[in-house]
Protein backbone atom coordinates (compact mmCIF):
# COMPACT_ATOMS: atom_id res chain seq x y z
CA UNK A 1 0.00 0.00 0.00
CA UNK A 2 2.90 2.44 1.25
CA UNK A 3 5.38 1.37 -1.31
CA UNK A 4 4.87 4.21 -4.44
CA UNK A 5 4.01 6.51 -2.19
CA UNK A 6 6.78 6.07 0.71
CA UNK A 7 8.11 9.80 0.85
CA UNK A 8 5.08 11.14 2.36
CA UNK A 9 4.43 7.85 4.44
CA UNK A 10 8.14 8.04 6.21
CA UNK A 11 8.32 11.64 6.82
CA UNK A 12 6.71 12.57 10.49
CA UNK A 13 4.62 16.10 10.11
CA UNK A 14 4.15 15.87 6.00
CA UNK A 15 0.85 16.50 7.06
CA UNK A 16 1.14 19.90 8.84
CA UNK A 17 -2.78 21.08 8.64
CA UNK A 18 -3.92 17.71 9.23
CA UNK A 19 -1.80 17.23 12.46
CA UNK A 20 -2.63 20.78 13.32
CA UNK A 21 -7.06 20.03 13.07
CA UNK A 22 -6.55 16.78 14.86
CA UNK A 23 -4.43 18.14 17.86
CA UNK A 24 -6.81 20.92 17.91
CA UNK A 25 -9.97 18.42 17.54
CA UNK A 26 -8.99 16.22 20.93
CA UNK A 27 -8.21 19.57 23.13
CA UNK A 28 -11.60 20.66 21.93
CA UNK A 29 -13.10 17.55 22.82
CA UNK A 30 -11.70 17.60 25.94
CA UNK A 31 -12.19 21.00 26.73
CA UNK A 32 -8.61 21.02 28.72
CA UNK A 33 -5.18 21.76 28.01
CA UNK A 34 -3.59 19.64 31.09
CA UNK A 35 -0.54 18.27 30.27
CA UNK A 36 -2.19 14.90 29.98
CA UNK A 37 -4.26 16.11 27.54
CA UNK A 38 -1.26 18.19 25.39
CA UNK A 39 0.45 14.83 25.36
CA UNK A 40 -2.34 12.96 23.90
CA UNK A 41 -2.90 15.56 21.26
CA UNK A 42 0.88 15.72 20.42
CA UNK A 43 0.59 11.92 19.61
CA UNK A 44 -2.54 12.06 18.01
CA UNK A 45 -1.24 14.68 15.62
CA UNK A 46 2.48 12.71 14.96
CA UNK A 47 0.84 8.83 13.97
CA UNK A 48 -2.56 9.53 12.55
CA UNK A 49 -1.25 11.40 9.53
CA UNK A 50 1.50 8.80 9.59
CA UNK A 51 -0.55 5.88 9.59
CA UNK A 52 -3.21 7.45 6.80
CA UNK A 53 -0.35 9.00 4.46
CA UNK A 54 -0.59 5.94 2.01
CA UNK A 55 -4.35 6.92 1.62
CA UNK A 56 -4.40 10.59 1.43
CA UNK A 57 -1.36 10.99 -0.75
CA UNK A 58 0.79 14.39 -0.42
CA UNK A 59 -0.59 17.35 1.57
CA UNK A 60 -0.57 20.86 1.14
CA UNK A 61 0.45 23.92 2.97
CA UNK A 62 -2.02 26.72 3.66
CA UNK A 63 -0.48 29.54 1.36
CA UNK A 64 -2.93 31.92 1.54
CA UNK A 65 -4.89 32.65 4.84
CA UNK A 66 -6.60 35.91 3.13
CA UNK A 67 -8.74 34.16 0.07
CA UNK A 68 -9.85 31.10 2.65
CA UNK A 69 -10.91 33.49 5.09
CA UNK A 70 -13.01 35.58 2.36
CA UNK A 71 -13.81 32.01 1.22
CA UNK A 72 -15.33 31.37 4.45
CA UNK A 73 -17.29 34.31 4.57
CA UNK A 74 -18.63 34.00 0.66
CA UNK A 75 -19.81 30.73 2.18
CA UNK A 76 -21.33 31.48 5.70
CA UNK A 77 -23.39 33.92 3.23
CA UNK A 78 -24.08 32.46 0.68
CA UNK A 79 -25.48 29.58 3.07
CA UNK A 80 -27.59 32.27 4.73
CA UNK A 81 -29.24 33.28 1.37
CA UNK A 82 -29.60 30.07 -0.24
CA UNK A 83 -31.89 28.52 2.66
CA UNK A 84 -33.93 31.44 2.79
CA UNK A 85 -34.28 31.16 -1.06
CA UNK A 86 -35.03 27.02 -1.03
CA UNK A 87 -37.60 27.95 2.28
CA UNK A 88 -39.54 30.26 0.29
CA UNK A 89 -39.77 27.69 -2.72
CA UNK A 90 -40.69 24.78 -0.02
CA UNK A 91 -43.42 26.86 1.57
CA UNK A 92 -45.04 28.60 -1.39
CA UNK A 93 -47.98 26.35 -2.33
CA UNK A 94 -48.57 27.32 -5.91
CA UNK A 95 -44.72 27.43 -7.38
CA UNK A 96 -43.51 23.69 -8.55
CA UNK A 97 -39.41 23.69 -8.34
CA UNK A 98 -37.52 23.27 -11.85
CA UNK A 99 -34.81 21.12 -11.53
CA UNK A 100 -31.75 20.73 -13.70
CA UNK A 101 -29.17 19.03 -14.25
CA UNK A 102 -25.45 21.57 -14.28
CA UNK A 103 -22.20 20.41 -15.27
CA UNK A 104 -19.73 22.42 -13.57
CA UNK A 105 -16.16 22.22 -15.58
CA UNK A 106 -12.84 21.88 -13.37
CA UNK A 107 -10.43 24.43 -13.63
CA UNK A 108 -8.75 23.77 -10.38
CA UNK A 109 -6.21 20.71 -10.32
CA UNK A 110 -5.35 19.80 -6.66
CA UNK A 111 -7.37 17.08 -5.70
CA UNK A 112 -8.15 18.07 -2.17
CA UNK A 113 -9.52 21.90 -3.84
CA UNK A 114 -11.67 19.45 -5.76
CA UNK A 115 -13.01 18.09 -2.86
CA UNK A 116 -13.98 20.95 -1.12
CA UNK A 117 -15.21 23.18 -4.00
CA UNK A 118 -17.68 20.03 -4.32
CA UNK A 119 -18.73 19.81 -0.77
CA UNK A 120 -19.20 23.70 -0.74
CA UNK A 121 -21.67 23.32 -3.52
CA UNK A 122 -23.28 20.32 -1.40
CA UNK A 123 -23.55 22.46 1.55
CA UNK A 124 -25.13 25.77 0.15
CA UNK A 125 -28.90 24.67 -0.23
CA UNK A 126 -30.64 24.13 -3.59
CA UNK A 127 -27.49 22.27 -5.37
CA UNK A 128 -26.09 19.03 -4.61
CA UNK A 129 -22.63 17.42 -5.95
CA UNK A 130 -23.74 14.14 -7.42
CA UNK A 131 -20.89 13.37 -9.75
CA UNK A 132 -16.92 13.92 -9.45
CA UNK A 133 -16.12 12.79 -12.91
CA UNK A 134 -12.27 12.95 -12.93
CA UNK A 135 -11.81 11.76 -16.97
CA UNK A 136 -14.19 14.38 -18.04
CA UNK A 137 -12.92 17.07 -14.98
CA UNK A 138 -16.22 18.46 -14.24
CA UNK A 139 -18.71 18.01 -11.13
CA UNK A 140 -22.17 17.49 -11.98
CA UNK A 141 -24.74 18.99 -10.05
CA UNK A 142 -28.13 18.71 -9.34
CA UNK A 143 -29.80 22.16 -9.03
CA UNK A 144 -33.16 22.38 -7.34
CA UNK A 145 -34.35 25.16 -8.65
CA UNK A 146 -32.41 26.55 -12.13
CA UNK A 147 -33.70 28.46 -15.22
CA UNK A 148 -30.20 28.64 -16.54
CA UNK A 149 -27.53 25.92 -16.25
CA UNK A 150 -24.38 27.86 -17.87
CA UNK A 151 -25.34 31.07 -15.78
CA UNK A 152 -25.19 28.74 -12.54
CA UNK A 153 -22.29 26.49 -13.00
CA UNK A 154 -20.45 30.24 -13.74
CA UNK A 155 -21.70 31.27 -10.35
CA UNK A 156 -20.13 28.96 -8.82
CA UNK A 157 -17.00 28.96 -10.13
CA UNK A 158 -16.52 32.61 -9.77
CA UNK A 159 -17.69 32.66 -6.14
CA UNK A 160 -15.70 29.21 -4.97
CA UNK A 161 -13.55 27.76 -7.49
CA UNK A 162 -11.79 31.50 -8.00
CA UNK A 163 -10.77 31.42 -4.39
CA UNK A 164 -9.94 27.95 -3.84
CA UNK A 165 -7.66 27.75 -6.84
CA UNK A 166 -5.59 30.99 -5.35
CA UNK A 167 -5.59 28.82 -1.87
CA UNK A 168 -4.06 25.54 -3.23
CA UNK A 169 -2.33 26.88 -6.48
CA UNK B 1 -30.92 27.06 35.90
CA UNK B 2 -29.30 30.69 36.07
CA UNK B 3 -30.74 33.94 35.65
CA UNK B 4 -29.88 35.66 32.32
CA UNK B 5 -30.04 38.85 30.67
CA UNK B 6 -33.31 39.31 29.31
CA UNK B 7 -31.59 40.76 26.15
CA UNK B 8 -29.33 37.42 25.87
CA UNK B 9 -32.05 35.22 27.02
CA UNK B 10 -34.31 36.45 23.96
CA UNK B 11 -31.62 35.97 21.06
CA UNK B 12 -30.92 32.87 22.63
CA UNK B 13 -35.04 32.32 22.13
CA UNK B 14 -34.83 33.94 18.37
CA UNK B 15 -32.03 31.41 17.45
CA UNK B 16 -33.34 27.86 18.89
CA UNK B 17 -36.56 29.44 17.20
CA UNK B 18 -34.76 30.32 13.70
CA UNK B 19 -33.21 26.42 14.00
CA UNK B 20 -36.28 25.47 14.52
CA UNK B 21 -38.21 27.39 11.78
CA UNK B 22 -35.08 25.83 9.04
CA UNK B 23 -35.57 22.25 10.69
CA UNK B 24 -39.35 21.84 9.59
CA UNK B 25 -38.76 23.62 6.54
CA UNK B 26 -36.03 20.61 5.20
CA UNK B 27 -38.86 17.53 6.72
CA UNK B 28 -41.65 19.36 4.59
CA UNK B 29 -39.47 19.70 1.90
CA UNK B 30 -39.22 15.97 2.16
CA UNK B 31 -42.93 15.04 2.23
CA UNK B 32 -43.60 18.15 -0.81
CA UNK B 33 -40.64 17.34 -3.44
CA UNK B 34 -41.47 14.60 -6.43
CA UNK B 35 -38.49 12.84 -6.88
CA UNK B 36 -35.49 11.33 -5.02
CA UNK B 37 -32.94 13.98 -6.54
CA UNK B 38 -35.17 16.63 -5.27
CA UNK B 39 -35.67 15.30 -1.89
CA UNK B 40 -31.81 15.05 -1.36
CA UNK B 41 -31.65 18.80 -1.30
CA UNK B 42 -34.04 18.99 2.06
CA UNK B 43 -31.11 17.43 4.26
CA UNK B 44 -28.17 19.83 3.60
CA UNK B 45 -30.66 23.19 4.10
CA UNK B 46 -31.84 21.40 7.33
CA UNK B 47 -27.54 20.30 8.11
CA UNK B 48 -26.69 23.94 7.78
CA UNK B 49 -28.65 26.70 9.18
CA UNK B 50 -31.59 24.37 10.89
CA UNK B 51 -28.41 23.20 12.69
CA UNK B 52 -26.27 26.26 13.18
CA UNK B 53 -29.06 28.12 14.91
CA UNK B 54 -29.35 26.08 17.00
CA UNK B 55 -25.80 25.52 18.06
CA UNK B 56 -25.47 29.24 18.27
CA UNK B 57 -27.70 29.35 20.69
CA UNK B 58 -25.89 26.87 22.44
CA UNK B 59 -22.83 28.57 22.35
CA UNK B 60 -24.66 31.98 23.84
CA UNK B 61 -26.25 30.46 26.23
CA UNK B 62 -23.03 28.62 27.28
CA UNK B 63 -20.77 31.73 27.08
CA UNK B 64 -23.53 33.91 29.03
CA UNK B 65 -23.42 31.52 31.47
CA UNK B 66 -19.72 31.18 31.91
CA UNK B 67 -18.98 28.55 30.74
CA UNK B 68 -16.79 28.48 27.12
CA UNK B 69 -18.36 26.32 24.96
CA UNK B 70 -16.29 24.92 21.57
CA UNK B 71 -17.89 21.44 21.03
CA UNK B 72 -20.35 23.30 18.77
CA UNK B 73 -17.31 24.59 15.83
CA UNK B 74 -16.23 20.62 15.92
CA UNK B 75 -19.91 19.80 15.41
CA UNK B 76 -20.01 22.46 12.32
CA UNK B 77 -16.93 20.89 11.62
CA UNK B 78 -17.81 17.21 11.47
CA UNK B 79 -21.47 18.37 9.39
CA UNK B 80 -19.36 19.75 7.09
CA UNK B 81 -16.81 16.96 6.22
CA UNK B 82 -19.84 14.04 6.49
CA UNK B 83 -22.92 15.24 4.99
CA UNK B 84 -21.48 15.84 1.36
CA UNK B 85 -19.78 12.38 1.48
CA UNK B 86 -22.82 10.89 2.11
CA UNK B 87 -24.53 13.22 -0.31
CA UNK B 88 -22.46 12.28 -3.04
CA UNK B 89 -22.53 8.40 -2.29
CA UNK B 90 -26.65 8.91 -2.52
CA UNK B 91 -26.56 10.13 -5.54
CA UNK B 92 -24.71 8.86 -7.18
CA UNK B 93 -26.62 5.15 -6.28
CA UNK B 94 -29.23 6.89 -7.72
CA UNK B 95 -28.00 7.44 -11.17
CA UNK B 96 -26.51 4.66 -11.26
CA UNK B 97 -30.61 2.62 -10.31
CA UNK B 98 -31.50 5.74 -12.71
CA UNK B 99 -34.25 6.24 -10.31
CA UNK B 100 -37.18 8.90 -11.78
CA UNK B 101 -35.68 12.27 -12.25
CA UNK B 102 -38.08 15.50 -13.44
CA UNK B 103 -34.97 17.06 -14.54
CA UNK B 104 -34.21 13.95 -16.83
CA UNK B 105 -31.45 11.76 -16.92
CA UNK B 106 -27.89 13.94 -17.73
CA UNK B 107 -26.59 12.84 -21.06
CA UNK B 108 -23.48 10.77 -20.61
CA UNK B 109 -21.79 8.75 -23.67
Amino acid sequence: MSDQRAPAARRWLAHPVMSALLAAGWLMLQQSVDAGNLIAAALLALVIPRMVAGFIGDGFRLRAAGPALRLTAIVLWDIVQSNITVAKLVLSPTRTPQPAWVPVPLDITHPNGIALFASIITMTPGTVSCVIDEARREILVHALDCSDPEAAARDMKARYEAPLREIFG
Amino acid sequence: MTELNPWIDGLVALLLLIGAFFLLVGALGMLRFRDFFQRLHAPTKASTLGVGGVLLASMLYSAATGRLAIHELLITLFIFITAPVSANLLAKAALHLKLPSKAGHPKRD
